[in-house]
């Protein structure tokens, strides 16, 4: 076994796991607090990505890119809040799944109009396009090392919002009991549109550091999407705890799998019948899990307390 | 005549529509259009799958996110036999239902223990898992597709190579899935069904084991919706993974929910407004996604029942009828 490759795929794993938490976190704050399934999520983070390409561009700095793109993504996402998805909250998740799938084709066309069908790249900084060395002569780049900074500063930040601050304690209470806060005279509408702006935010962050390795394009979000959804039902609806460790199993199995499932295979079976059933099995992993977790643990792995 | 008002559509428009489609390849020929013929059998096939989502979607208040896949297992078992010039109709058309019916009963029986938003992503979840399935196996094409040769053969009493006959053959099917459908709802079992969509503890202190009934209706509407992909696949003559994506899923539901969860033909009508609307936008602007999604939002966010629902708010208005 290379031990240097299995670093690299660790580190490649942890680092999906981490842009899966921006993601989910916000799905599932919505989710748990509001109990609105926002399937559109991924436009937000597909549209951070592409007002932070454009924003590359015209600053020519990729920092000042990502700083100037977030406010934006989370202005977006309080648009949406306010025009759609405040007229559904008495809806069913049903209806949820609809409007949000309407969305996403408003928003997938939206870009092809403005931005063309072809994606955009966003080119990094040079300190940022490098290699560090690793064991065994491998390399990792260092822009993968600051995604995983970047998402674990945000789930350190999270936490400590969530859990030792006022708003976090209204949200977390909004998440139990939606009626009880509404009672204590807290304004549970526009505590929603905060998290849903934040939400949209992170997504968007996702999205900004995604981009310079494979481009902004169209439908970006629709893939990872479904990912994030599996994420918060593996890990609890309204759990941000959960969120973070099954995003981190996610990123781990998914890029795992992808790289070493045939040769787990291959211990005991035919290496012929391993190649071809690996790819397959890779690709289902992290939807057998969640299968696997849904039928003995129907709530996920951390569901908030009181529901 | 009781069919007729107890379909949630007055019975003129309903008629109306089914002579419409049988007369249709006709006015094609007459208007020199025989395009029309191809638009209208692929809205027939949609139709079909999704007169069998609502089986469990509006009747019995199961939110499938992943009918799209059955659609596929369908599809390939008229693909694959016919990759081995194996191209017997009767074959093919029975491996379809088998081979769906037996996935839904696998994925349903996991499925049905979850409830609501679970398992609307519980089903989403094993779709993809037949839709990776498919993209992996090389021999098959993976996500180039597959190419289906000639259409399946019926041993000389039906010869579907021709579009004429395989237009109605797949009206006949729709008739038929109507007539089915509307019997299994009318019957003890399509009862015990929608009571537990109202209230599942009710019928089950009634006696009634609700899982059970559930589990065989998710997998009729399963095979229903295989049956449609076998069609499909044959009007095609060409299949990929990517007709069973998730995308294709949420099409199907709002096709079910647009036209009127619960009705008999509301699906029908659904879908029919859903690919007409698709043909005509298309050709107005390539952006066409745009007004269809807004459209899509407004549907959700303004009615309720769909259009079927309107139908019945006019009939009972005006007193032509039209209970559910």
């Amino acid at each position: 076994m290379d031990w240097g490759l299995f670093t690299i795929q660790m580190l490649n794993g942890v680092q999906l796991g981490v842009l899966l938490f921006l993601l989910a976190a916000g799905l599932t704050l919505v989710f748990g607090i509001m109990d609105f399934v926002n399937l559109a999520h991924g436009s937000l983070y597909m549209m951070g990505a592409y007002f932070c390409a454009t924003l590359v561009q015209v600053t020519d700095s990729f920092v000042l890119g990502v700083i100037l793109a977030l406010p934006l993504t989370a202005l977006l996402g309080w648009l949406v809040e306010l025009i759609v998805v405040r007229a559904l909250y008495t809806h069913d998740h049903l209806d949820h799944v609809l409007a949000t799938f309407g969305l996403i084709l408003c928003f997938d066309t939206a870009v092809d109009f403005i931005w063309g069908p072809t994606g955009m790249a966003i080119p990094l900084p040079e300190i940022l396009d490098s290699h560090i060395d690793l064991m065994g002569g491998h390399t990792f780049p260092v822009f993968r090392i600051l995604i995983i900074c970047t998402g674990l500063a945000v789930a350190g930040f999270l936490y400590v919002m969530v859990v030792h601050t006022r708003i976090g304690m209204l949200i977390r209470a909004g998440a139990s009991n939606r009626t009880m806060v509404m009672a204590l005279g807290v304004d549970i509408g526009k505590l929603f549109a905060l998290v849903f702006a934040v939400g949209a935010a992170l997504a968007g962050l996702a999205g900004m550091l995604i981009a310079p390795i494979t481009e902004a394009s169209i439908g970006m979000g629709n893939e990872i999407i479904i990912v994030a959804f599996v994420v918060i039902i593996i890990g609890g609806i309204g759990s941000i705890k959960g969120a973070f460790v099954a995003a981190m199993l996610v990123g781990l199995i998914d890029t795992m799998g992808r790289s070493f499932l045939d040769q787990l295979l291959k211990l005991f079976m035919s290496s012929e019948s391993a190649e071809t059933s690996a790819p397959a099995l890779s690709a289902m992993a992290i939807y057998i899990l969640m299968a696997m977790v849904l039928a003995f643990r129907p709530q996920g792995l951390f569901p908030p307390k009181v529901r | 005549m009781t069919l007729l008002f107890r379909t949630g559509l007055p019975a003129f428009v309903m008629v109306a529509g089914l002579g419409f489609l049988a007369l249709l390849p006709l006015l094609a020929e007459w208007v020199d259009n025989i395009f029309l013929i191809d638009l209208f059998m692929r809205l027939m096939i949609l139709s079909i799958a999704a007169v069998g989502l609502n089986l469990i979607l509006g009747y019995g208040g199961m939110v499938s996110f992943g009918h799209a896949a059955y659609l596929v297992i369908g599809a390939y078992a008229v693909g694959i036999p016919a990759y081995y010039d194996v191209y017997d109709g009767f074959l093919q058309f029975a491996i379809a239902i088998f081979a769906s019916a037996a996935v839904a009963l696998v994925t349903g029986a996991i499925a049905l223990r979850t409830k609501g938003v679970y398992f609307i992503m519980i089903t989403m979840a094993f779709a993809q898992m037949v839709y990776f399935t498919f993209v992996s196996i090389e021999e098959y094409g993976a996500d180039d597709g597959l190419t289906i040769n000639m259409r399946s053969e019926f041993a000389g009493l039906l010869d579907i190579e021709d579009n004429f006959t395989l237009y109605y053959f797949v009206l006949v099917s729709l008739i038929a899935v109507l007539g089915l459908v509307y019997r299994i709802v009318h019957s003890r079992f399509g009862m015990v069904i929608s009571g537990a969509k109202g209230n599942e503890r009710r019928m089950q202190a009634v006696g009634f084991p609700t899982y059970r009934y559930r589990l065989v209706c998710y997998v009729i509407s399963g095979a229903i919706c295989g049956y449609a992909g076998a069609l499909l696949g044959n009007f095609t003559n060409f299949i990929t993974p990517e007709m069973g994506d998730w995308v294709h899923s949420g099409e199907l539901i709002f096709m079910v929910v647009l036209g009127g969860a619960g009705s008999l033909f509301g699906p029908v009508l659904g879908t029919a407004v859903f690919i007409l609307l698709e043909e005509y936008l298309s050709r107005l602007t390539q952006y066409w996604h745009f007004p269809f999604g807004a459209m899509l939002i407004l549907v959700v966010i303004f009615t309720r029942g769909g259009i079927n629902g309107m139908f019945r708010w006019i009939g009972m208005k005006s007193g032509i009828g039209g209970r559910s």
